[in-house]
């Protein structure tokens, strides 16, 4: 994902490197994982970018790694472990690569038994690869980069899909969808954003989608962040496809979809695949209208579990949305909270061997048991998912469904 | 593809878009002009401004448009207050330290907005927002429109302001020959701060404008900041009528080559076209010789 | 500007290699990796900003092709991680000279340089996020192989004593700039170009000689970014950060001072971790007091902290001086 964009990041001034005096003094006595007693805390170490061009994600991601931290803490710590409790190392990699280095030595020198999180594909590259220095167990929660589990690092789990899968379901899914709508679309446009999964995913749909009876009439790449998008709305306007497909990130969304609004142009249907509106509460609390009938692919909590639904409450009571990053690094603690139970142990190598043969189902994604393999779960997968009225329905897989897709739209 | 049904409403597009830009510009190249120095906290102080904007208008229900008459002279004062009490005594009067302090001004400004509101995109909805102007062609978003026009009139203001006023008199007086200015009695300092805050003013008004089809989070100013130093380049540093022509030439240039060369590539175009101005032609498209 | 001797350069560097037989921390070896990366690629700019006056905005131009070049080099030719790594300089360099061959055949100075350079660092930028052979958006993973024989180690202190030799020989260039011909030359086109030019000085090759040997040693710095960190994309090889960081310690620290660049790197960066320590978790906070630190040490030590110190020292012996005389007085 982008992680830094073209302006001039002042907050670059400092990125963040290890150590000030006080640290390194600390780490003079540098003494990982050996003082720990039976039920003392854990370590966790919490790494996001919370300051920085990410910062959004970031926070949001931090936020659900320490509610699940406080639950499992209120129910009563690891017990295998005398009832210990998660202490959270947090970190912050300033939403640079470098930054989120520096925090996984610091959190190597607290003694963290793990660490979740990284959010950017490349913090989690780097961070991973740093932690894997330790033997220290790291545990990916959204970095789609499929090259963050092919390096051959065991300490690397990833818990959500990587690009290669959310790629081939959102393909897959909208082949489906349309079919059982008697193929109202045969012509799309792609929209999408310059980096990794935007640029990735259009080179897919190029040479998938002709196969599949789809004919693609334009395919306009555009950076992180865009000023304006009239001129893209301007091409979608004289071609008139049948399907808007974008892909790209919430800022850049959202002056999209409020563009087409502005200058009358609407679809049978926009397909929006990671970061649309019909995966983000706040787009269709603040522009009900413009979200209407937008589908999307992505990661999504499944809408039968009653945790996921009880934490959804819990969040918006704090005046907070209910993002991927929410129930994602949430479900990664529970994940790992697990993993420590089984492993009776903080030690790092049980940790990572109780993570190579988890079976964990506690946690809120409609992904099945956990199982790893190379570090990647082999469950873990995007859903399709609808705004319909106020809410967001999930339409695709049949499975998790909480309603019927609604295409091509109606008439406006 | 790229008919003139396209290729028209693209101009005009990249005309409004280029105004603004014009006026983030306009208070780029007047702190120039007369400081001569280079405010990396431009980019900074606009999304401040932005935000201000927005919680004029969520907390107080004020119209962007009708907060820019309360915002413009917060912002003037603001402005002159960071030139005339942190950035003239911090930097000691060297390029390199002034330079460093509107680095840092930025850094601290960003953040404390980070800090004090948090990261999230916030938007407004306005009813008028999705309002458009018909013009044949084209659909012309309203807010767009209407900043068009505000940006002429403010460029025809500051304009009416330096060569009428004696306050603007002295201005161009500090800009041409600072020791000739202090040795006919002129109060350089309070000059410099009140040039400062008519930049930051300008960036007030800017925001105002752009909040209505916009968004605002703490980083949102950077992407202008380098457009905004192509432009105060292209149109010649200093220049106010300059920085006018340069923001809408920059506009129509930026959206022509996203046109055709997409998005990505298109961002190229501005740079390039910089780099050859520079190269061939250094005082600028429009200026007189600096 | 008082020149470096030898000696203490030497002194320097002795005590910064000592350092991983001190402490065990990976913590503070990271630290100083970094904060050393940044003093070498300031270093790179202090020879042209600080010796030559020349302020470019865009020394990302030269630390990113030192990234790419070395990186590329590596990953789809198969070339040695070292090699690739004296190729990425060369590289390096050679963005500089055509850089420097434009620019000032067109007589650009003071702001229109810094832009134009900044300009041509843009363009790198989007260039690379959108080439294939840059990997695009994706950038580019260097494959892991901890090997010496691969530029890549097990533990954090060779890499920290390559970047302190890396520094180290950064210091030599500068000190024999200082003491050549060439730097009495580069010290007069910056104090005045056109009194340089009337006396026989070719200011232009001057410039460009001088903004060939900074973009080699910020090149230096960028590949050795990519073998430290493994991964580089356009943001990080080209981005407007590097250039300002570029600029910032050798300002902060003194600049047209061997010292500086280390000295700014050292405390922008320890500043950077205390307010970390000091403002706890809470997001933005620590970069508030930092921003507003640095505006204090700008308005206290307008010379940089090698100006500091000099001053102090002045103050110092004059004191010394004084109190004698009061004693017999």
């Amino acid at each position: 994902m982008s992680y830094r964009s073209a302006q001039l990041t002042r907050r670059r001034l400092l990125q963040t490197t290890a150590t000030g005096a006080a640290v390194a003094a600390a780490g003079l006595v540098d003494a990982p994982a050996l003082l720990r007693a039976q039920g003392a805390a854990v370590k966790l170490g919490v790494l996001h970018p919370v300051s920085g061009a990410l910062s959004y994600s970031g926070q949001q991601g931090r936020l659900g790694a320490t509610l699940a931290i406080e639950d499992v803490n209120a129910a009563g710590g690891i017990k295998a472990l005398g009832g210990a409790k998660f202490e959270a190392v947090l970190g912050d990699a300033q939403s640079t690569p470098e930054g989120g280095n520096a925090e996984v030595e610091k959190m190597n020198s607290a003694g963290v038994a793990a660490i979740v999180g990284g959010y950017a594909s490349s913090i989690c590259l780097t961070a991973s690869q740093t932690a894997a220095r330790y033997d220290l167990p790291y545990l990916v929660d959204v970095g789609v980069a499929d090259n963050i589990v092919t390096r051959g690092l065991k300490n690397t789990f990833r818990f959500g899909p990587g690009f290669g899968v959310i790629a081939k379901t959102a393909l897959d899914n909208l082949v489906t969808i349309n079919e059982a709508a008697g193929k109202p679309a045969k012509t799309v446009l792609i929209v999408h954003e310059d980096s990794l999964f935007g640029s990735g995913l259009a080179k897919l749909l190029n040479t998938q989608l002709p196969d599949r009876g789809f004919e693609v009439l334009d395919t306009i790449p555009h950076p992180t962040p865009t000023r304006d998008f009239n001129n893209v709305v301007l091409k979608i306007k004289a071609q008139n496809p049948d399907l808007v497909i974008p892909a790209n990130y919430y800022n850049e969304y959202v002056l999209l979809a409020r563009t087409m609004q502005q200058q009358r142009v609407r679809q049978k249907g926009v397909y929006s695949v990671l970061g649309g509106a019909a995966s983000s509460y706040k787009f269709v609390k603040e522009f009900p209208e413009a979200a209407q009938y937008i589908m999307d692919c992505n990661h999504w909590f499944d809408p039968r579990n009653p945790k996921a639904l009880a934490l959804r409450k819990r969040v918006e009571e704090k005046g907070q949305f209910y993002t991927y990053e929410v129930f994602m690094n949430y479900s990664c603690v529970l994940l790992l909270a697990d993993a420590l139970e089984r492993a009776a142990s903080a030690e790092r190598a049980k940790v990572i061997a109780a993570l190579e043969s988890s079976t964990f189902s506690g946690h809120l994604m409609p992904y099945g048991p956990t199982k790893f393999v190379n570090g990647q779960n082999q469950g873990a997968a995007p859903v399709n998912t609808q705004v319909l009225g106020n809410d967001i329905q999930v339409i695709f897989p049949q499975t998790f469904a909480t309603a019927k897709p609604v295409f091509p739209m109606p008439p406006a | 593809m790229l008919s003139p049904i396209i290729l028209v409403p693209a101009v005009l597009n990249g005309l409004l878009t280029g105004a603004v830009y014009g006026l983030v510009a306009l208070g780029l190249t007047l702190i120039y002009g007369v400081l001569h120095i280079i405010n990396f906290a431009h980019g900074a102080l606009l999304t401040a401004a932005m935000f201000a904007a927005f919680f004029a208008h969520r907390l107080l229900g004020l119209d962007p448009y009708l907060a820019a008459l309360g915002l413009t002279p917060l912002f003037f004062a603001l402005g002159y207050g960071l030139q005339r009490f942190v950035i003239g005594p911090a930097a000691h009067g060297e390029d390199r330290n002034i330079l460093l302090v509107t680095l840092a001004l930025a850094v601290v400004i960003e953040n404390a907005l980070l800090y004090g509101f948090g990261a999230d995109t916030r938007t407004l909805n306005l009813a008028y927002a999705f309002d458009v102007v018909d013009v044949g062609v084209a659909f012309l978003a309203l807010p767009r429109v209407i900043a068009f026009g505000v940006v002429l009139a403010v460029a025809l203001v500051l304009w009416l302001i330096l060569a009428l006023t004696d306050t603007g008199k002295a201005i161009r007086a500090v800009a041409k020959e600072k020791l000739g200015a202090e040795l006919s009695g002129i109060d350089v300092a309070h000059i410099y701060a009140v040039t400062f805050g008519l930049g930051t003013a300008c960036l007030a008004i800017a925001a105002c404008l752009l909040i209505p089809t916009y968004y605002v989070n703490p980083h949102i100013g950077n992407g202008f900041v380098l457009v905004a130093f192509t432009i105060v380049v292209l149109g010649g540093m200093g220049s106010v009528t300059g920085a006018l022509i340069g923001g809408l030439f920059v506009g129509v240039v930026e959206s022509l080559c996203g046109l055709y060369l997409g998005e990505s590539l298109g961002q190229i175009g501005i740079f390039i076209m910089f780099i050859l101005v520079l190269l061939l032609r250094p005082s600028g498209l429009f200026g007189e010789r600096a | 500007m008082k020149r470096a001797s030898l000696a203490h350069l030497g002194v320097v560097v002795a005590v910064l290699a000592a350092v991983p037989l001190l402490t065990a921390s990976n913590v503070v070896l990271n630290f100083l990796v970094v904060a050393l990366l940044i003093a070498l690629v300031g270093q790179g700019w202090n020879v042209l900003g600080g010796y030559g006056g020349q302020f470019s905005f865009g020394h990302a131009a030269f630390f990113g092709t030192g990234a790419y070049v070395s990186a590329i080099l590596q990953t789809r030719y198969g070339i040695n991680a070292w090699l690739a790594f004296a190729l990425g300089i060369a590289g390096g360099a050679l963005v500089g000279a055509l850089i420097g061959a434009l620019t000032f055949r067109s007589g650009l100075k003071g702001s229109y340089f810094a832009l134009v350079t900044l300009a041509f660092a843009e363009v790198l930028r989007i260039l690379a996020s959108v080439a294939p052979i840059t990997g695009a958006g994706v950038g580019i993973l260097i494959t892991l192989d901890l090997r010496p024989q691969a530029f890549q180690f097990q533990s954090r202190a060779p890499f920290y004593w390559i970047i302190l030799a890396l520094l180290a020989v950064s210091f030599l260039i500068v000190r024999l700039i200082e003491q050549s011909r060439f730097g009495a030359w580069l010290v007069a086109v910056r104090e005045n170009e056109e009194a340089a030019k009337a006396v026989g000085v070719n200011t232009r090759r001057v410039k460009l000689a001088a903004m060939t040997i900074s973009a080699a040693i910020t090149a230096a710095g960028g590949a050795f970014y990519a073998q430290y960190f493994l991964f580089v994309d356009s943001g990080i090889a080209y981005g407007p950060w590097i250039s300002i960081e570029a600029l910032l310690a050798p300002i902060v620290g003194g600049i047209g001072t061997a010292f500086g660049p280390l000295l700014g790197a050292l405390v922008v960066k320890m500043l950077g971790e205390l307010t970390k320590l000091v403002t706890g978790d809470a997001p933005g906070l620590d970069l508030v007091i930092y921003g507003g630190v640095l505006i204090l040490i700008v308005a206290f030590a307008p010379q940089g902290i090698a100006g500091l110190i000099a001053d102090l020292r002045l103050r110092f012996a004059r004191l010394r001086r004084r109190l004698p005389e009061r004693a017999h007085g």
